[in-house]
């Protein structure tokens, strides 16, 4: 029974003001928020409130109770249940002694997870030393023995798993290990029968315990650290080239994008329109003021709207610079909310359109395919543009933004600036992400100082970041 | 209907999860056991309810069946872009000011008719205090009549994610508080604290401010026993075996790949239909011939029309009726 109802029957207020559920309920918290959750503190109080009249007795409604309150998206659902289900899982060392003992007894009190059991079952390990544990196979005396020494040990600062084998160093020596393992070298020198048949014993009960307490450090480590490591892998990610991504960073690195992408629409598909202050729109608020003969009860201000850029893309998709292409693009369409339309060029020795690609089909697959349509071939710059001027310089306007991605390396054929000059005079702005370093610029074939004169901005681009702040600055600038 | 009610009733009737459960199915809504742990929850703690999910699935109804069973009044209020303050709070009543002042025009001089300077007339109507910015001329809008409401009420804030977010962050302080501040009067605080049920469609995301003021419940799709029920609930008529065989029909149309899956609200009106049509059996023509009601695009209809005979002949198999 010891582990059984310990917490449910334990009224101990070590807590102070909140109800004595209060310290396994703070861990899961501690561990929601690095699950990624953002639990902020007034919602741990509600919390706590709502588990106060719900109480810890039925999982179920439990799980319903402080999913309502903590996860406030889908995405944080699927997170909750999923810190939920491995911080309240039985630890399966106690599980399984319990089960023998009282069938009846299971998932309900006293299985507060890694932690839960509390100040009783402390008690009834701290009583007997290790060893006797051992011997009696007390299992459940074993495993709440084991979450106290996790917990004094500090096992929710677990971050990297290179962590695992000191932590679970760090439990057995709490536990006592020390003391057992003279134990069993004690009996070994005594030499008699009976003696090693004990030492043979207690040694494979230890393994087993072993096992137990990496198990324990192990669902910890993905309890406390995941959303950590996570969150540091992401980081690195954003400030990563482009170019020298793995394959199997791709995915993650979508994700990434539609993350940015989707926070950088939300900043700026809101305001449309902005109020200028102090001017009266004296029209207007005549005719919002007929009903009351003209006397002015409700004023209107004059507004200013607030224009969605029109963007143009053309991307190189030559080798050297395909990979960067493919994360504009995706950048780009993802934000398609806070834009007002997008045509898309692709080039390489030639040019063509591609945005109709775009918009049928995910950008992931599209990009394969342009890649198809336009060939691996080398590029060549002035006859793109040429291309471009042929087919689409009449559509562009004054209000047209211009994006150019690519390295201005057209190997050594006609820049053709005069085109670009065309563009920067018929369009609002012309913005070059070249994804090579500036220390490079101008070497060998590239041609960049001698389009640069037509850019209003030129900028390497070659990190998630880069590009972030390269979209946002066009975002603002429409503003 | 709610002064019928003692006080402290609603919350006798909210005392459990199991309670909230009954009461809603007495008023003819089948809640899961998360949406009635999200009304007992939100009860207690007297916090709004957001709810999200996909268009039909009760997210409304909810509030309605929540304000039947505990005979509160409902207060709907439908958002909309450009949503303000003077059409969700208050506004004053200007035609009514602007008469009044026409019509105690000749009463003045009764007042300030023998005061001998400006000074002392001032006086004297001061000392009438702020007669044309008082409650009379108050027109109370959705979410000031809900703070009004004596024995409190079920206030619905209908698709929030369709107003503008100016309009979400003035509402953080009724959300949080049940208080609203106007500038002539002063605050106003909720004589009994409403009952708040927001629902969105998420066609934006809603600010994390509002969001950490709610309870968030989702609701989906009902699995096929629960739907069953709901349908059993709606339209008591229906034989047993046809409402097998329609959830299996619904449930599987699901499944498919579809611009927009039928909800259960399209259930309940394809069971009406199939009532009125006096079915007991489902067949591929009747199902061809009634598709317009679950679906409502024609690329949905013409892509289902390729399968129908498949997902009826299983439907059939489900509701234990022989092929």
């Amino acid at each position: 029974v010891s582990g059984a109802g310990a917490t449910a029957g334990s009224g101990t207020p070590s807590g102070g003001a909140l109800a004595p559920a209060s310290e396994p309920l703070r861990r899961f918290l501690q561990a929601a928020r690095s699950a990624g959750l953002r639990v902020s503190a007034a919602e741990g109080i509600d919390a706590a409130r709502a588990v106060e009249f719900v109480g810890f007795h039925d999982r179920t409604v439990l799980k319903d109770t402080l999913g309502l309150i903590l996860a406030k998206t889908s995405d944080e659902k699927d997170l909750f249940d999923e810190a939920f289900e491995l911080y309240f899982k039985r630890d399966t060392f106690a599980a399984t002694s319990d089960d023998g003992d009282e069938p009846g007894a299971d998932g309900g009190q006293g299985s507060f997870g890694p932690s839960g059991t509390g100040g009783e079952g402390m008690g009834s390990g701290g009583g007997q030393s290790l060893g006797q544990l051992l011997e009696g196979d007390e299992r459940a005396a074993l495993a709440t023995f084991m979450e106290q020494a996790a917990r004094d040990a500090g096992i929710e600062n677990i971050r990297y798993f290179t962590q695992k084998n000191l932590y679970a160093r760090r439990i057995l020596d709490r536990m006592g290990l020390r003391s057992v393992e003279r134990e069993i070298e004690a009996m070994r020198q005594a030499g008699d029968q009976e003696a090693l048949v004990r030492a043979q014993t207690l040694e494979s009960r230890l393994e087993i315990l072993r096992d137990a307490v990496r198990d324990l450090v192990e669902r910890n480590l993905i309890l406390f650290a995941k959303g950590e490591t996570e969150r540091f892998r992401e980081e690195l990610l954003k400030s990563a080239r482009l170019s020298n991504l793995e394959r199997r960073d791709l995915d993650r690195m979508r994700i990434l994008v539609r993350q940015m992408a989707k926070k950088l629409a939300a900043r700026y598909a809101k305001t449309r329109r902005r109020r200028l202050r102090g001017q009266l729109d004296t029209r207007r608020t005549l005719r919002r003021n007929m009903g009351w003969g003209g006397i002015p009860f409700v004023t209107v201000w004059k507004q200013k709207r607030i224009e969605k850029p029109r963007v143009m893309v053309l991307c190189d998709v030559s080798g050297s610079v395909a990979a960067m292409s493919g994360f504009l693009l995706m950048f780009l369409y993802a934000l398609n909310e806070a834009l007002k339309d997008i045509r898309s060029f692709a080039f390489a020795g030639s040019l063509i359109e591609v945005s109709e690609i775009l918009e049928k089909q995910p950008v992931e697959d599209a990009i394969s395919k342009i890649m198809e349509l336009i060939g691996y071939g080398s590029s060549n710059y002035g006859n793109s543009f040429a291309d471009f001027e042929d087919g689409w310089m009449k559509h562009v306007t004054n209000k047209t933004t211009v994006i150019i991605l690519g390295d201005a390396r057209g190997n050594r054929t006609d820049p053709r600036t005069d085109i670009i000059g065309r563009l920067s005079q018929r369009s609002k702005r012309i913005i070059w992400l070249n994804p090579e370093y500036r220390s490079v610029w101008g070497t060998g074939d590239s041609d960049m100082f001698r389009y640069a004169p037509f850019c209003n901005v030129v900028t390497v681009c070659n990190t998630l970041r880069h590009l972030e702040r390269a979209i946002s600055d066009i975002l603002e600038d429409a503003v | 209907v709610n002064d019928a009610l003692p006080p402290g009733q609603p919350q006798a009737a909210l005392d459990s999860i199991e309670a909230v459960e009954q009461g809603l199915e007495s008023a003819g809504y089948i809640a899961s056991r998360q949406i009635a742990t999200a009304v007992y929850i939100a009860n207690h703690l007297q916090k709004p309810i957001l709810v999200e999910g996909p268009a039909g699935v009760g997210k409304t109804e909810l509030a309605k069946s929540v304000a039947s069973w505990l005979s509160l009044p409902l207060i709907r209020m439908q958002c909309y872009e450009g949503l303000d303050e003077s059409k969700a709070l208050y506004e004053w009543k200007y035609g009514k000011q602007l008469l009044y002042t026409q019509i105690l025009k000749d009463k003045i001089s009764s007042v300030i008719g023998d005061t001998p300077d400006l000074a002392g007339a001032l006086d004297k109507l001061h000392s009438f205090g702020d007669i044309f910015y008082s409650h009379q001329f108050l027109e109370p809008r959705p979410l000031l009549r809900a703070l009004e409401e004596p024995g409190g009420s079920v206030l619905l804030i209908d698709e929030i994610d369709k107003s503008d977010q100016e309009f979400e962050a003035f509402l953080l302080e009724i959300l949080s508080d049940y208080q609203v501040s106007i500038p002539e009067i002063g605050t106003v605080h909720a004589k009994t604290a409403p009952l708040v049920m927001l629902t969105s469609n998420s066609t934006r995301d809603l600010g994390d401010a509002l969001k950490r003021r709610c309870l968030h419940l989702h609701i989906g799709f009902p699995d096929e026993k629960l739907e069953a029920q709901i349908i059993a609930s709606r339209v008591p008529e229906i034989d047993a075996k046809l409402l097998k065989q329609l959830v299996s029909f619904v449930q599987q149309l699901r499944a498919l790949d579809l611009k927009k899956v039928p909800s259960v609200s399209e259930t309940i009106d394809w069971a009406k239909v199939m009532v009125l049509l006096h079915t007991s059996v489902l067949d591929v023509e009747l199902v061809r011939n009634t598709l317009n009601v679950l679906l409502k695009f024609e690329a949905d209809i013409e892509a289902t029309n390729r399968q129908l005979a498949g997902l009826t002949h299983k439907a059939r198999q489900d509701g234990g009726v022989g092929a």
